[in-house]
């Protein structure tokens, strides 16, 4: 048996090769420290121009009426984003149905919501619908569709609900296929085993877009304002209008991404304390 | 009949200038593209680079405009755009100067959809391997080649479904240009419905110009994506 192949002298480790020496200021580190600069100097004259403009008796107005603002784009989108939940129900569900003209039809509905911009939608909507008063007058609903107010809540519930089948049908679809044929095999009635064992896994994987759909409803609740809805937005062109003062809209932007921040800030700790099961 | 006529082209109908503002739509789509793709891949660079300040800093401009809304970044931009450019060509020329409805449009859009796109980015950046860059480095390629000869071809690959997400959405987000004045889909429409009184027809038709540019893209954008993997085995 030959062994020519064992080494015959071992060959000691060699040190590791002396670390490349970096250049103290890389092209990268000159961009970013200038660009930080530059946001320094953003946010110094953002907080000068704001103190020097700086008018109580403005504020004393104002304040009140973007605080009003405020409650009424969380009001809005609460309330929309609950009502689309329940109706995003049955649509994710005619998504998957197996009847086509059920499918077909959910399917133009997700369609048509996902596929138009909101601001046409409330359009449509509002001064669409609107323009048919006779007939509404005939069936008693003309005080619906003559309010503002509640023409935004039906769009918004509607616009949600699509996007909010969507995220539930992606994330039912997730749940593995024998999640059912456990639940069937133990017997369980349809009901319980969507409720009890589908839902619950379902809702886990959609919680990031939900939060997601949340946050995008804050922002494109913005475009109510146009059709004479007083939200933060509403108020804040009011303010601008009156005051031709441009820190009405630095204010109205440091009001939204405290409360977008916030609230992404809230769901990642919602997320983490209803996944601690997942983790190890 | 009437109501058909009310579309028709010509000086008695609305067809040619609703037909023009579907131009001034989908203008506005394809000029803000190429800036905010490349606004968002630099942003992902910032992101991915070693060096805390750039990361720091990119790190702020995407908070900023994926927390603000749309239509107030709209505003601000115009507006910002309106103040600080009478005041540099007041103090230097003596003159005002009028901010186009069109490129505040394009810069706000711009900056919003960069924001999510250097997420896109980074996502897809994550999708390759590190034996990529090793790769390209055991062949002697330089920093740039190796980003425009290895990594880009593969990014756009896993990128491109995300971003043509965003495009769907940046198409339907230029409506919120209206409201400045660009004579955009809604913005036409919105003119004939309140001369013509008949609302309900020509949001709808608004609403059905939108859903017939969001198929034709989604139906382009797949033929991309298959393109796209045509290198690919077929399962």
């Amino acid at each position: 048996m030959s062994d020519a192949y064992v080494a015959q002298e071992m060959i000691a480790a060699r040190p590791r090769p002396n670390e490349v020496r970096k250049a103290d200021w890389t092209f990268a580190r000159l961009l970013g420290s200038l660009s930080i600069l530059c946001w320094i100097a953003a946010g110094i004259g953002l907080v000068v121009f704001l103190i020097t403009s700086y008018d109580q008796s403005q504020i004393d107005k104002y304040a009140p009426r973007y605080f009003d603002g405020f409650l009424t784009t969380m009001k809005l989108v609460a309330l929309s984003v609950s009502i689309g939940a329940v109706l995003s129900l049955p649509i994710a569900f005619g998504r998957m149905s197996s009847n086509k003209i059920v499918r077909n039809l959910s399917f133009g509905y997700i369609y048509f919501f996902r596929g138009t911009p909101l601001l046409a939608q409330l359009f449509l909507f509002y001064y669409g619908f609107g323009s048919f008063r006779h007939f509404w007058q005939d069936l008693n609903l003309w005080w619906f569709f003559r309010d503002a107010w509640s023409i935004a809540l039906l769009s918004f519930s509607l616009n949600t609900a699509a996007y909010q089948a969507e995220i539930l049908r992606g994330a039912i679809m997730n749940v593995p296929k024998g999640q059912h044929e456990g639940a069937a095999s133990l017997g369980l009635p349809p009901m319980v085993t969507f409720f009890k064992i589908i839902l619950p896994q379902a809702l886990i994987v959609a919680l990031r877009p939900y939060g997601n759909e949340i946050i995008l409803m804050i922002k494109g609740s913005a475009v109510v304002s146009i059709v004479t809805i007083f939200d933060l937005m509403g108020h804040t062109r009011r303010a601008f209008s009156q005051t031709l003062d441009y820190q009405t809209y630095l204010y109205a932007a440091i009001f939204y991404l405290l409360v977008v921040e916030i609230m992404r800030r809230l769901w990642d700790l919602l997320e983490h304390r209803l996944t601690r099961h997942l983790r190890r | 009949m009437e109501l058909l006529s009310l579309l028709s082209y010509g000086s008695e109908g609305w067809g040619d200038e609703i037909l023009a503002s579907i131009g001034v739509t989908i203008s506005l789509a394809l000029a803000t593209l190429p800036f905010g793709l490349l606004l968002g891949f630099l942003l992902a660079l910032g992101i991915n680079s070693r060096e805390s300040s750039l990361q720091i800093s990119a790190k702020i401009f995407t908070t900023i405009f994926r927390g603000l809304p749309e239509l107030l970044t709209l505003f601000i931009v115009y507006y910002g755009a309106q103040i600080l450019g009478n005041f540099l060509f007041q103090t230097v020329f003596g003159t005002t100067i009028e901010i186009n409805s069109f490129v505040a449009g394009m810069v706000a859009l711009g900056f919003v959809f960069s924001a999510y796109a250097s997420e896109v980015f980074l996502s897809a950046f994550k999708g390759i391997n590190q034996g990529q860059y090793e790769g390209s480095a055991a062949l002697g390629l330089s920093r740039f080649q190796t980003m425009r000869l290895v990594i880009i071809p593969q990014l756009i690959k896993l990128a491109l479904p995300g971003l043509s997400n965003l495009w769907l959405i940046l198409l339907k987000e230029t409506s919120l240009v209206s409201v400045i004045g660009l004579a955009d889909v809604v913005r036409i429409t919105g003119v004939a419905a309140r001369v013509e009184k008949e609302p309900f027809l020509f949001f709808s038709l608004a609403c059905l110009i939108y859903l017939a540019l969001t198929f034709l893209s989604s139906a382009g954008l797949e033929r991309i994506e298959k393109n796209a993997r045509r290198g690919e085995v077929r399962s």
